[in-house]
């Protein structure tokens, strides 16, 4: 009964407490999110080897980013739901790895609109495009293992498993990738890492980070609650979302 | 006194726990061909796919053989915990309060003798057929030896968590894979270094750590993975 | 401002890639706040026809 309550309460809470959120997080995002794009597109001066094709940057660089981030806090998430019990943390990891497999995907394809200029084609094996795309199929199995399973409390106590499993070897496949590339290709020329990086270069790049960041909490929440509501469509507290929304 | 009676009881259900594998395996004898056979046939599609130069398939051997060994274990995976499953002996296992963590191991061990090392065994002549050195077949067989386990124990991981699907082996096939990948490029590797002349200590020591680390930790993943199929 | 559109040559390259990143990022906001809509739509036509709530989930 205690139990019952608590985890009721706490997915009505959470569900008042994101729908105030939600508002504010967009706003955020839309101003850094413009900010990011006027200083990427506008202010930052072209790079001198690269020309304007470097611009993209603001767009790979922050989902590559994310794609690992998401992974890591999705690990969070597991853990505390294996640990603890919590249906929210559950709930919370399901609902992010689409948007996790979004921002890879994006990482994938703007690496690949970059590599056409850089390298003269649309993919070259390169160590961090290929550790991405491995990145992309653990997010996959993620979403494929949790449909696959009919019961969602199993389906989620093993994709919380499947998730550390994941977490534990992406240092190790990463590793061996980018060993693997030194192997076969000597020093191949990577596009991100230079010794430094101009200041008006380096502020959009990290707004738009931000922005990214931002972003994946507004999605996630908006995830989370629907998810709830799946989950729970006969509960009190969705009576009465539905009954102020109809009053409202 | 009371310890001795435990250590004996510890002993005997151990001792009943492989004989009883050994026993079903050595029931289902034919099975533990499928893999072998599989594993030949997967290493022959190269040479008639891209014809017998002897330069090219010496160059691509280890990549053949090892990614070959890699689908045949993928292969063998849906069965190391099927039956149990599906007849609830493994229901019964866990209410029973038995040493999870050292059934898991046994099963494992007994799965990789049976299913695993006669692969290996063969793999030399495979080896030959693809034009293969013998030094460099030593390192073959030594990073096989180093690298199955890691591949059964995180395949093993894995495919107890699906046991509660139905039709599960293409998505077994897509969850795994991914993590197949280290041991795939540090197993081939070590192989094509010693072709070329280099040393293959780095990647053998790399598959050992990775050895030992999916030795400690695929146990207890595994043991939390039958729970939550379990329980359902 | 063509000039800009232009990209020093890169035109194909850098819209295309933000082209996606909106697609992307727009995607992600609405599918997921019209499937909210959906459950709460069914929840709402599975209380109306029960009548009662019933006290488990």
């Amino acid at each position: 009964m205690m139990k019952w309550l608590h985890t009721m309460a706490s997915s009505a809470w959470f569900y008042r407490f994101s729908g105030k959120v939600i508002p504010w997080l967009m706003t955020l995002f839309v101003v850094l999110f413009l900010y990011g794009l006027y200083g990427g597109l506008v202010t930052a001066p072209a790079d001198y080897q690269q020309g304007d094709a470097f611009r993209i940057i603001y767009i790979h660089v922050p989902s590559a980013w994310m794609s690992l981030f998401v992974y890591i806090v999705m690990a969070v998430y597991a853990f505390i739901a294996l640990v603890w019990r919590i249906k929210l943390a559950e709930v919370l990891l399901i609902s992010s790895a689409p948007v996790g497999a979004a921002f890879t995907f994006m990482a994938l394809v703007t690496g690949s609109l970059w590599g056409k200029p850089m390298w003269g084609t649309w993919w070259s094996w390169d160590a961090r495009l290929t550790s991405e795309l491995l990145l992309l199929f653990l997010y996959w199995g993620v979403i494929g293992l949790y449909a696959a399973i009919e019961d969602k409390r199993t389906a989620s106590r093993a994709v919380s498993i499947l998730t550390l499993i994941g977490v534990v070897n992406i240092p190790i496949i990463h590793y061996s990738v980018e060993w693997w590339n030194t192997l076969h290709q000597g020093a191949s020329v990577t596009m991100t890492d230079k010794p430094s990086m101009p200041i008006e270069m380096l502020i959009p790049l990290l707004v738009m980070a931000t922005a990214f960041k931002v972003y994946y909490a507004i999605s996630l929440l908006i995830r989370t609650r629907a998810e709830l509501v799946e989950r729970e469509p006969n509960s009190k507290w969705v009576k009465q979302v539905i009954e102020e929304s109809n009053h409202g | 006194m009371s310890i001795g009676i435990d250590h004996m009881t510890t002993f005997h259900s151990l001792y009943l726990l492989i004989s009883r594998e050994f026993l079903i395996a050595f029931r289902h004898r034919h099975e533990a061909l499928n893999p072998l056979l599989f594993f030949v046939l997967v290493c022959l599609l190269f040479p008639l796919g891209i014809g017998p130069s002897p330069q090219l398939l010496n160059t691509i051997a280890p990549g053949i053989i090892w990614a070959a060994a890699l689908l045949a274990i993928l292969m063998s995976l849906g069965n190391v915990f099927r039956a149990e499953y599906e007849d609830g002996t493994l229901e019964l296992m866990v209410l029973a309060n038995q040493p999870l963590v050292v059934l898991t191991l046994i099963k494992l061990l007994a799965h990789w003798l049976l299913n695993v090392f006669p692969l290996i065994l063969l793999s030399p002549i495979i080896a030959s057929a693809l034009g293969m050195d013998f030094d460099v077949q030593i390192t073959l067989i030594s990073s096989l030896l180093l690298g199955t386990p890691v591949l059964l124990l995180v395949g093993a991981t894995v495919a107890t968590l699906t046991l509660v699907i139905p039709q599960n082996g293409m998505l077994l096939a897509l969850l795994v894979l991914p993590l197949y990948v280290p041991v795939l490029i540090f197993g081939s590797s070590a192989v094509s270094a010693t072709a070329i002349g280099m040393s293959a200590a780095g990647p053998l020591y790399v598959l050992a750590a990775l050895c030992i680390l999916s030795l400690t930790l695929s146990p207890f993943a595994i043991v939390a993975a039958i729970k939550t199929g379990v329980s359902q | 401002m063509g000039e800009f559109f232009y990209m020093g040559g890169y035109a194909f390259h850098v819209w295309t890639s933000y082209a996606l990143a909106f697609v992307v990022l727009f995607i992600n906001i609405v599918g997921p706040s019209m499937r909210h809509k959906r459950n709460i739509q069914s929840a709402s036509d599975f209380q109306q026809h029960n009548g009662t709530i019933s006290d488990d989930t």
